[in-house]
């Protein structure tokens, strides 16, 4: 098995910790695991990205021009990274501030209105976790047990005691994510 | 046990030289390997190994305070990007000259000049022919994961001893800035003066004892045939190295008909174009230097008799390619593909120009 991951969305919205919870719960099942983050002059409330590479076997090129699956949360990302999707690969994305939607018909394309969801649980910071629910019930390619102690070997110690909202918003989020095409 | 982490390769490189038993870093900030200063500042490993991190006041700085450990016997590293590793040059070839050990990181970025602080692969001219005067070689070698960043430390300190002789990691700011996962080896101890001498003899300035002569570091030796013994001395320490510290990988040549070239991260781009074409029933391989001096001359030779045709891939305008060319001796054809000043090519790019120069061409 290999996934093919890109998420991409504005700095700030936890895009790049998104990526790293899910290389770790990788690690913590044994794959192997590469994380190739966009880096430049970039900053809060600019566009942001990562790649994401879960796999059975040794992974190859950290840089992809196609992906299994797209995680989007901004429309500058759905516009740039809607073509990268391999046919018959999934698109996940939070439909809130999109006035172009996506228009492919050759690939799964899923919602999740994680920003309003967020805002429903009283805490933005479960945003990106909620994201994560999503994309898990979708692709299950890690076991919920390997996400929480990623949490656990990823978090330093003084924030373990946010590890249950955490696994509660990624809740919501298998709960909310709903196949649109 | 050996602990599995998520790391940056600049940030395996910090916990690498700690584990390692490095004595000083000495270094300035510079994207995109900034991490490596970050790290180790905030890893404090004064308070753990005794291990000195300084951030100093320029890359010139940098350079001779690793020029000054090195001549103490100690185990002494710098890391910084394209335009500060040019800064540095004069520091290493006078560490060449003065045959000390020590370890320079490049996390490779985009130029000339100030250039860009994306990712590329234009140093290696500078990293392998040279850079600074004189006749001197750099050991060179070139990560392509995490993992690598954190084993090169090691062993790149190993070598930079067992020859006295300044090793060079040549990565770049993908290699630099990505995260995989690393095994963590086990603390090793800090070196003494005295089981540095036992191990790699006495040649460091560490206080001069009534039975032995002085010893002196320096590069300079203004007697022309004194001058000349030292520059092939030296040339034979090389010769040395070529013949016994050679590394590579090969990917999928036993039956390959086409073979790419390449090193650190364009070589994990390569292992994908293999998959890519094997697809397509293109019969093509992979040839990863990762010693680029001492460079794989024997193993590309070694090949040539079932190649059409060679593709060497770089983040360069062709650097590389002027030594798979001196290795192939125009036996076979050899071309070149890179993209440039940060510029990254796709697997797909790769595969395009392989069957557009090489294959129809």
């Amino acid at each position: 098995m290999t996934e093919e991951i890109i998420i991409a969305g504005f700095g700030g919205q936890g895009v790049l910790s998104m990526g790293k919870t899910l290389a770790y719960s990788g690690i913590m099942q044994d794959q192997e695991v590469a994380w190739m983050p966009s880096y430049g002059p970039e900053m809060r409330g600019g566009t942001a990205n990562v790649t994401v590479i879960l796999s059975d076997s040794r992974i190859s090129s950290p840089i992809l021009q196609e992906f299994d699956t797209a995680i989007i949360l901004n429309q500058q990302s759905l516009d740039k990274f809607e073509k990268m999707v391999k046919p018959g690969g999934t698109l996940i994305y939070d439909p809130n501030g999109i006035t172009r939607h996506p228009q492919r018909t050759d690939i799964n394309i899923y919602w999740v209105e994680a920003t309003e969801e967020a805002a429903r649980m009283k805490n933005a910071k479960t945003f990106n976790m909620i994201v994560l629910g999503a994309f898990l019930k979708v692709k299950p390619i890690v076991k919920l047990e390997n996400v929480k102690k990623g949490l656990e070997k990823s978090l330093p110690q003084r924030h373990h005691h946010l590890i249950p909202m955490n696994q509660e918003a990624i809740g919501r989020g298998m709960e909310i994510v709903k196949k649109v095409n | 046990m050996a602990e599995l982490r998520l790391m940056k390769g600049n940030e395996a490189i910090a916990e690498a030289a700690i584990r390692c038993g490095c004595d000083g870093y000495f270094g300035y900030p510079i994207t995109p390997q900034s991490e490596v200063l970050e790290t180790l500042m905030a890893r404090k490993p004064w308070e753990e190994t005794g291990m000195v991190v300084l951030q100093a006041e320029s890359e010139i700085a940098a350079i001779n305070m690793v020029y000054g450990g090195a001549g103490c016997g100690k185990k002494v590293m710098t890391s910084s990007s394209s335009p500060g590793i040019s800064l540095k040059q004069e520091g290493i070839t006078y560490i060449a000259g003065a045959e000390l050990p020590c370890l320079i990181v490049n996390v490779v970025r985009g130029g000339p000049g100030l250039g860009t602080i994306q990712p590329a692969q234009s140093d290696y001219f500078q990293a392998v022919k040279g850079g600074g005067h004189g006749d001197y070689k750099l050991i060179v070698l070139a990560p392509a994961s995490v993992q690598e960043m954190y084993d090169y430390v090691d062993l790149g300190f190993e070598l930079a001893f067992k020859y006295r002789n300044p090793v060079m990691i040549l990565s770049d700011g993908i290699i630099g800035q990505m995260m995989e996962k690393v095994q963590i080896g086990p603390y090793k101890p800090r070196m003494t003066d005295e089981e540095i001498v036992a191990k790699y003899g006495s040649w460091a300035t560490t206080g001069k004892t009534p039975n032995r002569q002085r010893n002196i570091i320096t590069s300079l030796d203004l007697d022309p045939n004194r001058q000349e013994q030292f520059n092939l001395k030296l040339q034979c320490k090389y010769k040395e190295i070529e013949e016994k510290e050679v590394r590579f990988e090969k990917i999928a040549c036993d039956d390959a008909e086409y073979l790419l070239v390449a090193y650190g991260s364009s070589s994990r781009i390569c292992q994908k174009v293999v998959d890519l074409a094997r697809e397509k029933e293109i019969k093509v391989g992979l040839l990863r230097p990762i010693t680029l001096f001492p460079y794989p001359t024997k193993a590309i030779q070694a090949m040539l008799g079932h190649l059409k045709g060679i593709l060497a891939v770089e983040m360069s305008t062709g650097q590389m390619v002027e030594d798979v060319r001196l290795a192939v001796e125009g036996k076979v054809a050899v071309e070149h593909y890179g993209r440039m000043g940060g510029a990254i090519p796709t697997p797909q790019d790769v595969l395009k120009a392989l069957e557009e120069k090489i294959i129809k061409g």
